[in-house]
């Protein structure tokens, strides 16, 4: 039964004119796959514009394609071997048409990219090569094409060869084969050629037939993304595809990025005779719950084990499509499985020359360009790094009307924030205090109140909170600073140096910090806190009382410093993830204060937080 | 799951995706296998309703099978029916191939039908297998007010990211069908015992394998009389399945100027 064989998407890539569409059509003629009258149909077009047979022709369906001899629009159609069937999808290889490249290339699990053997290896043959590797297509064979054209010359291709492999290897990617053809003369389209004895690999069919069927990710930990929730009748149903993973009733199910918990009662299915009792990876589904929380589309329902990541900050390795460059500061809206949100671009850290593989800085990425961009969004995300879940792992960028982009995650860096914003204990009812912060107030002269130091390492934030201290207590203030080595020695003991760990470093901190202002006490903490979300969450601990103040020194000058000889060692190596140098500094977007530790002394940076807390915590 | 099972489950998210991004939705029903088979899967999707319009722009000059097939399913399937009618041939552009101006009558009947009741987002059940233009459609594919198909500048669609974001006064036709062979469309039409028209079937030596309009339509040479032998037909025929369309076959660019202005 056809209904049983195995089918696989391929798509054929690489640079415009390098014979694509004409590679395509020579297969579907010598694996005699075109139904009848459809090669006549092709001759009458050729003939009527004075051509010779044209097998792009095939593909290229539209008018001004066949008028101007170029594929515009991605195609596909569907072709078979012994083996299996195929879904081969035609993609255009002009720059311009680099979106519709991207719509066909992103469908299929495998790829054929050609190159011409007359000109050689060129700029879209090395971006498109990029690009699948960056979509996680990882099944490559290479057509080096239009062998007729350099004589069959084994010299020839050998070069092209070699020159594609040490561009591919350097991206991490390894072709299955490269393969010398003629789509024009029919060379080792389905067979060996005569005129390329000193080639022994495999054909085009045999190399189709070589490729893997990707398996369904049935074994992976569970991601049920909620696609929307349904109440049609007396059920409440709640929608969707199991992107991994598995799913059986009576399972806890974690909806994440709410947290909340509920039991899959049951698995709803429309004209079968007996309710499945589980679904996995691949299936759209419908289930209902043995609790009515609210939940909503874009959730996603993992196991309690193995949750995704929550966080509301990622890094991102995206090509841009817009017409607009995609450019930091700027809101899109991004789309990740089924979930929408406003993200802002924080940082573009670097982009790509697909070409040599450079890194340039930039502050703007055109269109058709690769780059490394910082995003953060207003609300947590629940989402995966793509090389822990594809399907989960990667998003789209939104500009206004327009998908403009796409990207691939990683968490380099960053820390997971699901354990900071977990609350555990269950049955904790909250003690009202019997003594209002007014009294306090009253009692000391003064508000209490956080003031939170965040700075390059070096920057002088210790040694201004331990001046200003003095300075603050000598006027008859309640107060105390925090210091970031002191705290690791007892209440952070148990943490090391991970994105998690540094991040909980700071929560704890920050939740200390307000306690203690809650206490009436002026409490100075002196953190790189490098991080925006982390300090968000130190704001939202101790609320109005939070006063930021951003000890300010650029990179140079705090290595000019370098008073624990820390700069030295992470120019070294050997310190890896420091701040400022290997891992972001993300500078606060609205300080209550800044100092400037740069142009002013010690002695003038305390004066200024000094006059900031006489204006500030002494109004009643 | 097989291959049935993949693609059912796709049309199933393309169908959720559509329903929750989009405002108002209906369905084109053509009365074929391939909307029969579009409805099924709608009710697969939403549990066993169609939560929408199913709508029919009735050229008047269908096969009287098809009339009774649409009003005993009607009732049977529990759709909210709407229909619309097509212009007189007179009022279409007289510089279309004749076959082809009977064909757009449909799509002047489609927009006259959407004028009267805006929609949007609109199902239609085409595949890419079937023609070369419609080879290179989106699943979600934005129309201007017009309902003309920009088809030399179509927006990305990957990673099954849809668009759905339009300016005012744009519909989108949802495609839920456009992964699926006509191969497919028999052997899903058995395994779930989708009912179909009996024009379908071999009657002395000749059967449709494609419904159109009565004077548009011409059946091919067959002696498939059940669905297994159609099945097996389509493992060996090597005529394409809309050979039987006069309009597809009248002038090079034809159909593509049919679909370009809005057929579907």
């Amino acid at each position: 039964m056809s209904s049983h064989r195995e089918s696989l998407k391929t798509v054929f890539v690489g640079h415009v004119d390098h014979g694509k569409s004409t590679l395509v059509g020579r297969l579907f003629h010598d694996t005699d796959s075109l139904p009848d009258g459809r090669v006549e149909e092709i001759r009458k077009m050729c003939e009527r514009r004075g051509m010779p047979f044209e097998y792009a022709f095939l593909m290229d369906a539209l008018q001004a394609e066949r008028d101007q001899g170029i594929t515009i629009d991605t195609s596909q159609i569907w072709f078979k071997t012994a083996k299996r069937d195929y879904v081969i999808i035609d993609a255009p290889g002009h720059k311009e048409f680099l979106k519709n490249m991207i719509t066909g290339a992103a469908a299929a699990d495998a790829a054929i990219l050609v190159i011409d053997a007359n000109e050689g290896v060129q700029e879209q043959s090395r971006r498109h090569g990029y690009l699948l590797h960056l979509m996680g297509i990882g099944q490559v064979t290479v057509c080096v094409n239009k062998m007729d054209l350099v004589d069959y010359s084994q010299d020839r291709f050998e070069a092209i060869e070699q020159d594609f492999r040490a561009y591919l290897t350097s991206i991490g990617v390894t072709p299955n084969h490269v393969i010398p053809v003629s789509g024009r003369e029919g060379d080792l389209i389905t067979g060996p050629s005569k005129r390329m004895p000193w080639y022994l690999g495999p054909s085009i069919t045999e190399a189709l037939d070589g490729f893997r069927v990707p398996l369904p990710a049935t074994d992976q930990p569970l991601r049920f993304p909620v696609q929307d929730v349904y109440k049609f009748d007396e059920r409440r149903i709640v929608a969707g595809r199991i992107e991994s993973g598995t799913l059986r009733v009576g399972d806890t199910l974690l909806f994440s990025p709410i947290n909340k918990t509920a039991k899959v009662r049951t698995i709803e299915a429309w004209n079968v005779d007996q309710l499945p009792l589980k679904a996995s990876a691949g299936q759209s589904v419908g289930i209902t719950l043995d609790e009515q929380l609210f939940i909503e589309r874009g959730h996603i329902a993992s196991h309690e084990n193995q949750p995704p990541v929550e966080t509301d900050v990622f890094r991102a390795h995206v090509f841009w499509l817009g017409n607009d460059a995609l450019v930091p500061g700027k809101t899109y809206k991004m789309k990740l499985a089924n979930a929408e949100a406003r993200v802002t671009v924080q940082s573009i850290d670097r982009v790509i020359d697909t070409g040599d593989l450079s890194h340039v800085q930039s502050d703007r990425v055109e269109r058709n360009a690769v780059a490394e961009i910082t995003i953060r969004s207003r609300q947590m995300l629940a989402l995966d790094e793509f090389r822990h879940n594809q399907k989960t792992g990667r998003f789209v960028l939104v500009d206004g009307f327009d998908i403009a982009g796409g990207g691939i995650i990683s968490m380099e860096g960053y820390a997971d924030q699901r354990s900071l914003i977990t609350v555990r204990a269950t049955n904790v009812t909250k003690v009202e205090a019997a003594i209002g912060p007014e009294e306090r107030h009253k009692r000391n002269g003064h508000k209490g109140g956080v003031l939170w130091f965040t700075g390059l390492s070096g920057a002088g934030k210790s040694t201004i909170a331990v001046a200003t201290e003095r300075r603050l207590f000598d006027k008859g203030y309640q107060v105390y600073v925090l210091d970031g080595d002191n705290v690791r020695f007892g209440l952070n003991a148990d943490l090391g140096f991970s994105p998690e760990d540094r991040a909980e470093n700071i929560r704890r901190v920050g939740e200390v910090a307000a306690l203690m202002a809650k206490a009436g006490f002026i409490v100075v903490t002196a953190f790189i806190s490098p991080y925006r979300s982390d300090r968000d969450r130190a704001r939202a601990a101790a609320g109005a009382d939070f006063h930021e103040i951003h000890i300010d020194a650029d990179v140079a000058t705090c290595e000019s410093r370098d008073p624990k000889g820390l700069y030295k060692k992470a120019r070294a190596g050997e310190i890896k993830e420091f701040t400022g140098i290997s891992a972001p500094y993300e500078a606060p977007d609205a300080p209550e204060l800044t100092v400037d530790t740069s142009d002013l002394s010690v002695d003038e940076s305390v004066a200024r937080v000094s006059a900031y807390v006489d204006r500030t915590f002494t109004q009643t | 799951m097989d291959h049935l099972d993949r693609l059912e489950s796709q049309s199933v998210y393309i169908f959720r995706e559509a329903f929750n991004r989009l405002g108002r939705v209906g369905m084109l029903w053509s009365l074929g296998k391939d909307s029969n088979v579009m409805i099924w899967l709608a009710r697969k999707a939403f549990l066993g309703h169609v939560p929408f319009p199913v709508m029919h722009v009735d050229t008047e000059k269908k096969f009287p099978e098809m009339y009774e097939f649409r009003d005993r399913y009607i009732k049977e399937w529990d759709l909210n029916f709407l229909s619309g009618k097509c212009p007189p041939i007179e009022e279409i552009d007289p510089s279309l191939p004749p076959a082809a101006r009977s064909a757009a009558r449909k799509t002047e009947g489609l927009k006259n039908f959407l004028a009267a009741n805006p929609f949007d987002g609109i199902f239609a059940g085409i595949r890419r297998d079937e023609q070369a233009t419609r080879a290179k459609e989106r699943v979600f594919s934005p129309r201007g007010a017009t309902g003309a198909w920009n088809f030399r500048d179509q927006p990305p669609e990957f990673w099954d990211q849809f668009n759905t974001d339009f300016p005012p006064g744009t519909h989108v036709r949802i495609h839920p069908l456009l992964h699926w062979t006509e191969m497919d469309i028999w052997l899903y039409t058995k395994r779930e015992k989708i009912p179909v028209i009996d024009l379908y079937f071999a009657k002395d030596g000749k059967r449709y394998r494609s419904l159109g309009d009565k004077d548009i339509t011409n059946p091919v040479d067959s002696q498939a009389e059940t669905l297994d032998e159609i099945i097996e037909e389509l493992r060996t025929t090597r005529v394409s399945e809309r050979s039987g369309r006069a309009m597809d076959h009248e002038a090079e660019d034809a159909f593509e100027r049919l679909r370009a202005d809005g057929y579907m």
